[in-house]
């Protein structure tokens, strides 16, 4: 879609020209307010400070700023083989050169979003709601959504905007910390004139910016337009072929009644459906990030074919207006939509917990007394009181090997999945008391290991030393 | 004579207008065309994943299932045929005999549980389900690439170019028809 490419390389641009310019101006007006027209200058360059220090983070690390803001934690391939194939089968899909990075947001509510400056930097997001609510096709079809946001080149605007608007608030709650101790250091300082100037500029510039903070949230909304969320629908229809899955993945999300902790008015255009109005239902108002989950449902599931030109039709049967541009419809044809796959959730509540409990480093015991103890990974001794009666409980921990070394088992090497370390002289062994309910260990380097009840391989290899544990 | 000149710099201008877009186009085309070569890698990258997975996925069911010899057999003699085809439609057919060779390898796999609710079967199961989606979907994207360049080295102002720089038409991958329709013959002697 180059016009839409285009269209957001020249947002972008304007994005960074308006800001340069609106902080130009409270600087000169904040600077010649308190001291004449002399002291405008100063306010200039404080502003373009500020310019660049926003500029800075965005080159350097804007993804990893913004996924730290909502809690997102980054996943290996082995933690959930299933999810990086999928998003690995809509790179291919879309010719997209790199394989973005996974996160991970614990959190039961359904959504996800996509960030990235460049394709070498780009990440997508899943929240663990999501894994075990949708089927492959569903998840195919948001995934291939994503992965639009991040072929239309969505996402660099839209970080751009985040990482500005949450520098804007940052700085505003800075200046207003600095205020508040200041009022009592600029009695002391008062005498001399330069100090007392200097304050009054630095307060009348946190004051404006703690009002502007929501008000260029609001902008933000109106430069975002919500067509591109359709944009990237067309998108997810055209890499799966299946834009059933997408609608059906929509309706499930729209349907789930939990919201997003971790969302607020800066990152709340970046997801897929608005995580703050997702609970409650949304009107088709300007003021609204995201097009109304319903219509997009609708457009999605009117579709006959699954290229850019069906969807343009089904958006104008639908909705009055048109959608994509002349050129990519020029090169866009007959597309037909393929079967559905049968695949069931790709993973159950309790596998996407395990996942999350491993990043915890959390290992479950059970008391003899009915008590379920969480023991973090850092716990150094060997034994834990129960808190409920008091007994003592050892903690599971893989034992050196017998001397009898036991008869060589060669395991088989699948691709993808990094093999084990076997070395003679640090075999190590566990031995499994319970096969029908989950079990955790604790290898020698320390880390917490989890068996499922399906396991039934003759050894597991830790993830953070790579040995192999012979499972007897 | 201002009339002569003014005609003298229109003409310029419209040349200079004009190379620029010769380089443009050009240009376009020789990205669609490289394009178009790592689509095809690709759809190869996936195509030997698939070969490599299959010696693994074939001694995980022998330990549990080691009575069905012909199935094996079946699978490793497409695997290897798979392996040595060379034209496009040779490739295209064997790899069409190996996916047959796998549907019944799993199809024999749902009568041994325990072989089901093996962690190393599952994963492979996982690896080769994906493997065969990305199969398609790379398919999918180089034949939406081929498109794409046909229709641009063929629509009016840009095939000058694409005559005079020698850009050809790709085909598509996928199997004729005619071939599809008839049983393919493979002996397993």
């Amino acid at each position: 879609m180059w016009e839409v490419i285009a269209a957001n390389r020249r947002r972008s641009a304007l994005l960074i020209t308006v800001m340069a310019v609106i902080l130009v101006l409270i600087g000169y007006s904040a600077g010649a307010l308190i001291g004449g027209p002399d002291a405008g200058g100063f306010g200039v360059f404080v502003a373009l400070g500020i310019m660049t220090v926003m500029l800075l983070v965005y080159f350097t690390s804007a993804e990893s700023v913004l996924m730290h803001g909502t809690c997102a934690r980054e996943l290996k391939r082995e933690d959930s083989p299933q999810l990086f194939n999928v998003v690995d089968e809509m790179r291919l899909a879309s010719g997209l050169e790199f394989m973005p990075r996974i996160y991970l947001i614990d959190d039961p509510a359904p959504n996800a979003f996509a960030v990235g400056r460049k394709p070498e930097t780009s990440a997508i997001c899943v929240t663990t709601g999501l894994l075990y609510r949708l089927n492959r096709d569903e998840l195919q079809g948001v995934i291939g959504h994503e992965v639009g946001h991040l072929k239309n080149r969505d996402v660099q605007f839209m970080t751009l905007a985040a990482v500005m608007l949450g520098t804007i608030v940052i700085l505003s709650v800075i200046v207003r910390q600095y205020f508040w101790f200041g009022g009592r250091v600029r009695s002391r300082s008062s005498s001399r004139d330069g100090g007392g100037q200097l304050q009054i500029v630095i307060l009348v510039v946190g004051l404006l910016f703690a009002i502007l903070g929501p008000i260029m949230a609001q902008l933000l909304y109106f430069a975002c337009s919500r067509k591109r969320e359709y944009l990237a629908d067309a998108s997810s229809a055209q890499f799966t072929r299946y834009p059933e899955g997408l609608a059906s993945a929509l309706e499930k999300i729209s349907q789930a009644h939990e919201s997003l902790s971790s969302a607020n008015q800066a990152n709340a255009p970046m997801f897929i459906v608005n995580p703050l109005t997702a609970a409650t239902g949304e009107a088709d108002s300007v003021f609204s990030s995201h097009p109304p989950t319903t219509d997009r449902i609708r457009v999605l599931r009117a579709m006959t074919g699954a290229s850019f030109a069906d969807y343009e039709a089904a958006y104008r049967r639908t909705k009055s207006g048109s959608l994509i541009g002349s050129q990519t419809l020029k090169s866009a044809t007959q597309q037909t939509i393929r079967a559905p796959s049968n695949e069931g959730p790709i993973q159950t509540r309790r596998e996407t917990h395990a996942v999350t409990r491993r990043y915890h480093g959390y290992m479950r015991l059970h008391c003899n007394c009915g008590l379920d103890i969480s023991v973090p990974e850092g716990y150094e001794q060997d034994t834990i009181r129960c808190f409920r009666c008091g007994s003592v409980l050892t903690i599971p921990a893989a034992a050196p090997a017998s001397p009898v070394p036991p008869k060589a088992v060669i395991p088989p090497v699948i691709p993808g999945i990094a093999p084990p370390v076997l070395s003679a002289g640090s075999a190590l062994q566990f031995h499994r008391t319970n096969r029908n309910s989950w079990e955790s260990f604790r290898c020698a380097c320390g880390r917490t290991i989890q068996l499922s009840p399906s396991f039934d391989a003759p050894h597991i290899t830790c993830t953070a030393c790579g040995r192999a544990i012979a499972i007897t | 004579m201002p009339i002569v000149i003014i005609l003298l710099l229109v003409l310029v201008g419209l040349v200079v207008v004009l190379l620029a877009w010769v380089a443009g186009a050009y240009n376009s085309l020789v990205r669609l065309r490289n394009q178009l070569q790592n689509a095809w890698a690709q759809i190869d990258v996936q195509l030997k994943r698939r070969h490599d997975l299959i010696p693994n996925l074939v001694e995980t069911v022998k330990g549990y299932a080691k009575h069905e010899r012909e199935t094996f057999e079946k699978v490793t003699q497409a695997r290897n045929m798979a392996v040595s085809a060379k034209t496009v439609g040779e490739r295209a057919q064997a790899e069409n005999v190996l996916t047959g060779a796998l549907k019944s390898l799993f199809a024999v796999a749902e009568a041994y549980p325990e072989l089901k609710a093996n962690q190393n079967f599952l994963a492979l199961q996982e690896e080769l389900t994906s493997t065969e989606n990305k199969i398609s979907f790379s398919r999918q994207f180089y034949n939406d690439t081929v498109m794409t360049f046909n229709t641009r080295i063929q629509v009016f102002p840009t095939n000058f170019i694409a005559n005079m720089f020698h850009f050809a038409p790709h085909d598509f991958f996928e199997v004729k028809a005619e071939e599809e329709r008839e049983a393919p013959k493979v002996s397993f002697s």
